[in-house]
């Protein structure tokens, strides 16, 4: 199997905008955003490709922490933002299409920021 | 400028297996805008790695979808692997290749006959899920499992498949050929269906790219990706043709598709020819510690299974990002000056599998 050849690199949130352009005007597509929670942190990696050179750039923020919107840029985005918003609690400003946390509907509020599930010996659940 | 009225398309909508709400806004006859809505099926999937030891894990990672189970499981293991720098045996990647394209067979079949259904075309929708069952059958007998494999675990494969069955899957292709070369004939040459789909949700080569279109959905626009081209598995040891039309039209999307089931058997011929002998599986000890991008080429495009480890037996995070989730921007772009009656065939043109979409 050929490992594919992966670049992460690590920006400030304030950076984010200069960097997803770059993307742009370099011909990249968004292949997705993704959100970690890392202890009290999020990490954010937004990925791109173009002719299957994959390219990552993370932002980490507390969970207060408004992020910017790329939609402007990549009209698509607003899928994985608001997802992120739903699904984590990150609040994403100006974004194309914003569904004010309705677009994945969950019994729990903001499921994965909650604390990670504890597994003890026995538990079979 | 004429008054708008918003339509409800979905959730529940006979061409619709799984749900999805659009809210059509219409002038008179036409969409002028649409707004997607999901979130009917969430599991929370991507929350279970917290409970869920990463050998295991691969159960849940096959339960995304119901269709591409197999592709889902062998993304995971093969991310796994990568963190973990496991070096999988050489007959174990050809096996993964081999249940990958009957995968793909099998989705394309039974996408297939739901298209045919959903323009009327009820014969046709039988003729496909026929040919469909002799793939189900190949897969019933070398995994155990027509929908849910279960043959994929890290550091392998828990089944072998002998040579002599190896052989007689090969010789079988040749009638499952003959039987989707009449199928597809239909398909490709018939004038009512032409009629029915050319220039029917057309969407550009610039757009389908832009807006993050994967799959036979930005292959029929002319985007030449197809992630098997990175050479995971055994990929990278066979010849992987990239099927693309140009129109972007929904018999683009159609055509792609049936072309693609020939790319397929051809694969599945030459894994057969170059797979070699050896173990199918290698133990694995330790904990993933790091993390992937994981991506592979599922049936309606690339899969992307995000993992990340911390040296203990449970995931800190997998992230799943399925081909429906971003193809349906391209979707929406699709639909913005259709016909009414046109937004049923158009939805079902990227082929979406909400399951997976939702996880």
């Amino acid at each position: 199997m050929t490992p594919e050849n992966q670049t992460t690199t690590s920006i400030d949130v304030g950076k984010l905008i200069g960097s997803v352009e770059r993307f742009r005007n370099e011909g990249y597509r968004l292949v997705q955003i993704g959100c970690t929670k890392v202890g009290d942190l999020y990490e954010i990696n937004y990925s791109f490709d173009k002719d299957y050179h994959f390219e990552n750039i993370r932002i980490t923020i507390t969970g207060d922490t408004e992020v910017p919107s790329i939609s402007g840029m990549y009209w698509n985005s607003f899928i994985y933002e608001n997802e992120m918003h739903d699904l984590f609690g990150i609040p994403v400003r100006g974004m194309n299409i914003d569904f004010k946390g309705t677009f994945i509907r969950t019994a729990v509020k903001y499921p994965f920021s909650q604390p990670p599930v504890t597994v003890t010996k026995g538990d079979k659940s | 400028m004429s008054k708008q009225i918003t339509v409800p398309f979905g959730p529940q909508h006979p061409v619709l297996p799984e749900p999805i709400h659009l809210d059509l806004v219409l002038e008179d006859e036409t969409v002028v805008d649409v707004i997607p809505s999901i979130g009917y099926i969430h599991r929370g999937f991507e929350k279970l790695v917290e409970k869920r030891e990463f050998t295991d894990y691969v159960y849940i990672a096959e339960r995304t979808c119901g269709i591409c189970s197999f592709v889902h499981g062998a993304t995971y293991c093969q991310g796994i692997e990568q963190i973990m720098k496991i070096d999988v045996p050489e007959r174990a990647q050809y096996l993964r290749v081999i249940w990958s394209e009957y995968s793909r067979l099998h989705s394309h079949l039974l996408w297939l006959g739901l298209f045919a259904d959903s323009f009327g075309f009820e014969n046709l929708f039988m003729n496909a899920w026929k040919i469909r069952e002799d793939i189900l059958d190949v897969m019933e007998q070398t995994t155990g499992g027509r929908v849910i494999q279960g043959s994929c675990k890290v550091g392998g494969v828990r089944r072998d498949i002998s040579d002599e069955k190896l052989d007689a899957m090969a010789k079988d292709l040749d009638r499952i050929d003959r039987d989707m070369k009449e199928l597809t004939t239909v398909f490709l040459q018939d004038s009512s269906i032409q009629h029915r789909l050319r220039n029917v949700g057309v969407i550009s080569r610039g757009d389908a790219y832009h807006l993050g279109a994967v799959g036979p959905t930005a292959r029929g626009s002319g985007v030449a990706i197809d992630t098997r081209k990175l050479g995971y598995g055994a990929y990278d040891r066979l010849n992987v043709q990239v099927v693309t039309e140009s129109c972007g039209d929904c018999y683009s999307r159609c055509a792609v598709r049936a072309k693609e089931l020939f790319t397929s058997t051809d694969l599945i011929r030459q894994a057969v020819k170059k797979i070699p002998d050896g173990p199918i599986d290698i133990k694995v000890t330790g904990a993933p510690d790091g993390e992937y991008f994981m991506r592979a080429e599922q049936p309606r495009g690339e899969l992307v299974h995000y993992l990340k480890g911390n040296g203990t037996k449970f995931l800190v995070r997998s992230r799943i990002r399925t081909p429906t989730l971003t193809n349906i921007p391209p979707l929406i772009k699709m639909l913005q000056g259709c016909e009414l009656a046109d937004v049923p065939v158009i939805v079902l043109s990227i082929d979406p599998c909400i399951s997976c979409t939702e996880r």
